[in-house]
């Protein structure tokens, strides 16, 4: 195809009429059919069985995990007395960690309406829709753009003592630019190399929510001061 | 014995309810999908490659699962728990001890509150990674986003019911970050959250309508428009 139009549209109001499709292939090329259509099967049995399977698996565990832990209850709330720690739930441990180096207004409400924002705007954001890998285009150009914002993160981090994120961010980078330096193309590297820009935020972003969740939930103690599991809180 | 359920499964009542006879051929297979009001979400076909346990991880179904188990829990606990400041924690000491199976109860609905939130967030997880947020899925992703922050919150709403120590200090961390919100906002939503100015007897109502009532009705509702749109747009 030389992308010039060659055929002509029509509207129609009738309702009645399907519509056709009509291919004209000129030339002496052998129609055929590049990518076949994908196998189907019927939704009963084949995925209901399986969303059963999964349920029945599901009330399982639960059941059991439900007869050998018991719920958290303490003692009745007490205004007066507060713990050392007071802990969140754990879903919100990552971001009272970063209460511990950001202020009140940063950590509580600037980071996580950012990390939501950023959710919602991921299928409208032009990088996304490319699927090319980081270092498919001008390479110089991906170095030194890279650089200068994991630079510029790593000054913020640094200057906040958030070692928590500066680590992860360090070891990652090494990752991006592993693929910059070896020029294979097949393996862990090769693979490396076809992964998007978008990819390396996404798994940024949960790197460092993992992190932070972990350590805020494992690792800290009264005062909010680094304490190894197996310590005695109390 | 067979011939009685044949003749069951061709009775007039029976057809009635069910209007297909068994699933034993292709046509009756589709029926099966298109005349049940629950299946009906699905395609009476999908694509293999899409219904894999590998490709999936069925986090988008165990998701709804934990939600009716959640469901389910939550209404029975409902009859024993009383949302006042006098006798929330008693009412969880009798679930403990008096309540007749009332501490699985409430252990299965903690677990599965807790799983909801982990499962929610890789389902998020796997859909980007399988790049299933692309176009025409653009929006449901979006609506994806906003179910996993009710999730949140649906559970961080029932994280103060049992009225203990930790319930207690958990929530007062919580609404102290809201109050971090500038120009006065902060304030004035942690008020209305709370019904005052400290965690008490308001606070303690509020949060048992939002987890029991507003926020499992906006949940439904948005689920409700998230799965329409998968099956919309070409999804199991």
């Amino acid at each position: 195809m030389n992308g010039e139009k060659n055929f002509q549209m029509e509207q129609s109001s009738d309702a009645k009429k399907v519509p056709k499709r009509v291919a004209f292939i000129k030339g002496r090329t052998v129609a055929r059919v590049k990518k076949e259509d994908e196998e189907m099967v019927m939704t009963v049995p084949n995925l209901v069985v399986k969303e059963v399977i999964a349920f029945e698996m599901m009330i399982v565990v639960l059941t059991i995990i439900s007869l050998v832990f018991n719920a958290p209850l303490e003692w009745i709330a007490n205004p007066e007395h507060t713990p050392n720690p007071a802990k969140a739930p754990w879903y919100f441990l990552g971001l009272q960690e970063l209460l511990h180096y950001f202020p009140p207004v940063v950590a509580g409400v600037i980071l996580p309406t950012l990390a939501v924002i950023a959710l919602i705007v991921i299928p409208y954001f032009r990088i996304n829709l490319k699927r090319e890998g980081l270092w498919k285009e001008d390479r110089k150009q991906t170095l030194v753009v890279l650089i200068a914002t994991v630079g510029s993160v790593s000054v913020v981090l640094i200057f906040f003592e958030v070692y928590a994120m500066l680590v992860p961010t360090l070891v990652m980078t090494a990752f991006v630019l592993a693929p910059y330096f070896s020029k294979k193309e097949h393996g862990i590297v090769g693979w490396l190399g076809l992964r998007p820009l978008s990819w390396w935020i996404m798994t940024w972003f949960v790197i460092n929510v993992v992190v932070l969740t972990a350590i805020g939930t494992l690792f800290r103690g009264p005062e909010w001061t680094w304490t190894w599991p197996w310590q005695e809180i109390y | 014995m067979k011939h009685v359920f044949d003749k069951l499964f061709e009775s007039r009542v029976w057809r009635s309810i069910f209007r297909h006879g068994l699933p034993t051929s292709n046509r009756t297979r589709a029926e099966a999908v298109f005349y049940n009001f629950f299946l009906h979400v699905h395609p009476t076909k999908v694509r293999k490659r899409s219904i894999r346990y590998t490709y999936t991880w069925g986090l988008g179904g165990l998701s709804v699962g934990l939600f009716i188990v959640l469901t389910v829990t939550g209404a029975l606990l409902m009859l024993y728990y009383r949302p006042s400041v006098q006798q929330a924690y008693w009412d969880m000491k009798d679930l403990q001890f008096v309540v007749s199976s009332g501490q699985f109860l409430r252990n299965m609905h903690r677990w599965a509150a807790h799983a909801m939130v982990a499962v929610v967030f890789l389902h998020m997880l796997r859909v980007f990674y399988t790049s299933s947020y692309r176009p025409p899925k653009e929006f449901n992703w979006v609506i994806g986003v906003f179910l996993l922050v009710i999730t949140v919150l649906l559970s961080y709403t029932g994280y103060l019911l049992p009225w203990d120590q930790l319930s207690f200090w958990g929530i007062s961390v919580g609404t102290n970050m809201v109050r971090a919100m500038p120009c006065g906002f902060g304030e004035k939503i942690s008020f209305l959250l709370l019904g005052g100015n400290i965690v008490g007897e308001n606070a303690l109502i509020r949060f048992y309508v939002l987890h029991c009532f507003i926020i499992p009705v906006v949940a439904m509702v948005l689920m409700g428009i998230h799965f329409w749109r998968v099956r919309k747009d070409g999804g199991v």
